[in-house]
């Protein structure tokens, strides 16, 4: 087990919004997290990295224990090490460019040298096809190159996995194809992650498991064509009757 | 126009801009560069929302905001000193304009800083930046280009703030015009003439401000 997450708990203002999460990640999975929208999915996904603190929960990941409430600073620096998020609105830095985007935490953050860095960037940018605009500022790039960008620097730093919070919402629809192509040969690659997604071509397609959330608790998990096909829980398959409808 | 009015015009002109370059612009720099440390300093505390300092920064704002910069002046200049602390007039008008300016300033900046999305701090924790790094790279620059027009500004009326000085005995320009008019009585010539040294003075500054905000336009156009 590379990656359990157990009994990960947040309230806001009183409000419950995770009652309890376990999620468990294999090496190599991609796992689609699908829900309802405030059904928590975000919170989770932030508690995992400590965007977010959770009340209670621990992490167990390549078999070092985190406290998701009490971690120290170092030991949060020492997971994200492992980790990288992608965001449903890209957070590129602005007053830098596609390049530096990607090799501002290598140098900064891993203390890596500028040639070395650089080298990794455009290793990473040429992965997601953003090598020819290395120049550029997020503001002269569509939300699709954007998010490619973006996809760019979470690999940069060779991480274990990717967690991915609604990576296409943003954007228009003929600009989804392109992020989710990336994903795609991601997955194809052997990187981990873990996607919060209503993409349900790329649930049912690329990922191989799925964990259904609604009110803050997971209803249902498991492979993912049994969860299309076979959905146990009578909430799922509400989920997804409510889905096909609306593509109607 | 006369000629004598005009003799005294030529001759005070050389007098004034010299007082003006001499005092009225260092004063203006530094107590610009004392209100500019201060402002980034109480708007990061309360950008970051450390605890107390914050309470202590909302203070200095009341106050400074609540109260008129001449009264200030008087107060540190005059009044000071009846409890021992005597602080000669350069460094008071110095430290009062700084302190005053910086209040405003404080809450320009403070808005820059708020202005960059949180999601950026965020993007930078998870990439492995410290807060400082994050800030000095990626927060800072972008508040700053935010920030110029306003501070550029408070530049401005700095300048011409420093006209007050000469009420607690500092000897820049507007006080010089003073010190002539004492001796030939032409107010409305001098005046004037004092006034459009500050005017020729506030236009170079204007047109610098333009150059600024050309240099730091856009990073790559506005769009986003
Ligand atoms: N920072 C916050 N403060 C207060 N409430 C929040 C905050 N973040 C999320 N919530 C609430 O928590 C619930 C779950 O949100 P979220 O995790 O974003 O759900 P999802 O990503 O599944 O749409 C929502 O009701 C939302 O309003
Ligand atoms: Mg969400």
């Amino acid at each position: 087990m590379m990656l359990e997450a157990k009994n990960v708990r947040k309230s806001f203002d009183g409000r419950e919004v995770l009652r309890g999460i376990d999620l468990q990640v294999e090496k190599g999975d991609v796992i689609a997290i699908l829900g309802p929208s405030g059904s928590g999915k975000t919170t989770f996904l932030r508690c995992l990295n400590f965007l977010e603190r959770a009340d209670a929960g621990e992490l167990v990941f390549d078999g070092e224990r985190f406290d998701l409430h009490a971690a120290s600073r170092a030991d949060i620096a020492r997971l994200r090490k492992k980790t990288a998020f992608v965001f449903q609105n890209y957070n590129l830095f602005l007053n830098k460019t596609v390049l530096q985007n990607v090799t501002l935490g290598l140098t900064l953050g891993a203390r890596m040298k500028k040639d070395a860095a650089r080298e990794i960037a455009v290793k990473a940018l040429e992965q997601v096809g953003m090598a020819d605009r290395l120049d550029a500022y997020p503001s002269q790039l569509s939300g699709g190159q954007q998010q490619r960008v973006a996809i760019a620097r979470a690999l940069a730093s060779s991480p274990e996995i990717i967690y991915f919070d609604e990576p296409t919402s943003a954007l228009d629809p003929e600009l989804i194809g392109e992020v989710l192509s990336v994903m795609r040969q991601l997955a194809e690659a052997g990187m981990t992650m873990l996607v919060v997604t209503h993409e349900m071509d790329f649930a049912r397609n690329v990922s191989s498991k799925v964990l259904f959330m609604e009110g803050g608790s997971v209803i249902e998990s498991g492979p993912s064509r049994r969860f299309f096909e076979q959905p146990k829980e009578e909430r799922s398959q509400a989920f997804i009757r409510s889905i096909i409808e609306a593509r109607k | 126009m006369n000629e004598r009015l005009w003799g005294i015009l030529v001759d005070s002109f050389p007098k004034l801009l010299d007082y003006g370059i001499r005092v009225t612009v260092p004063l203006t720099i530094l107590s610009f560069a004392l209100a500019l440390l201060i402002s980034v300093v109480v708007a990061l505390i309360q950008y970051a929302q450390v605890k107390v300092l914050r309470q202590v920064c909302r203070f200095y704002i009341w106050i400074i905001r609540g109260t008129p910069l001449l009264v200030q002046l008087w107060l540190v200049f005059y009044g000071l000193p009846s409890v021992g602390i005597l602080i000669d007039a350069f460094p008071a008008a110095v430290l009062v304009f700084g302190f005053n300016e910086g209040a405003y300033m404080a809450e320009s900046v403070r808005g820059a800083l708020e202005s960059v999305s949180r999601g950026q701090l965020e993007a930078g924790y998870c990439v492995g930046m410290s807060y400082m790094q994050i800030m000095l790279h990626v927060v800072l620059p972008q508040a700053f280009r935010t920030a110029f027009p306003a501070l550029s500004n408070s530049l401005i009326s700095m300048l011409k703030g420093t006209s007050l000085a000469s009420t607690i005995t500092v000897m820049e320009m507007f006080r010089q015009a003073t010190v002539i008019n004492g001796r030939v009585y032409e107010s409305l010539g001098l005046y004037t003439e004092v006034a459009l040294i500050y005017l020729a003075f506030c236009t170079l500054l204007t047109w610098l401000q333009r150059i600024g905000e050309k240099k730091l336009a856009s990073y790559g156009g506005e769009k986003a």
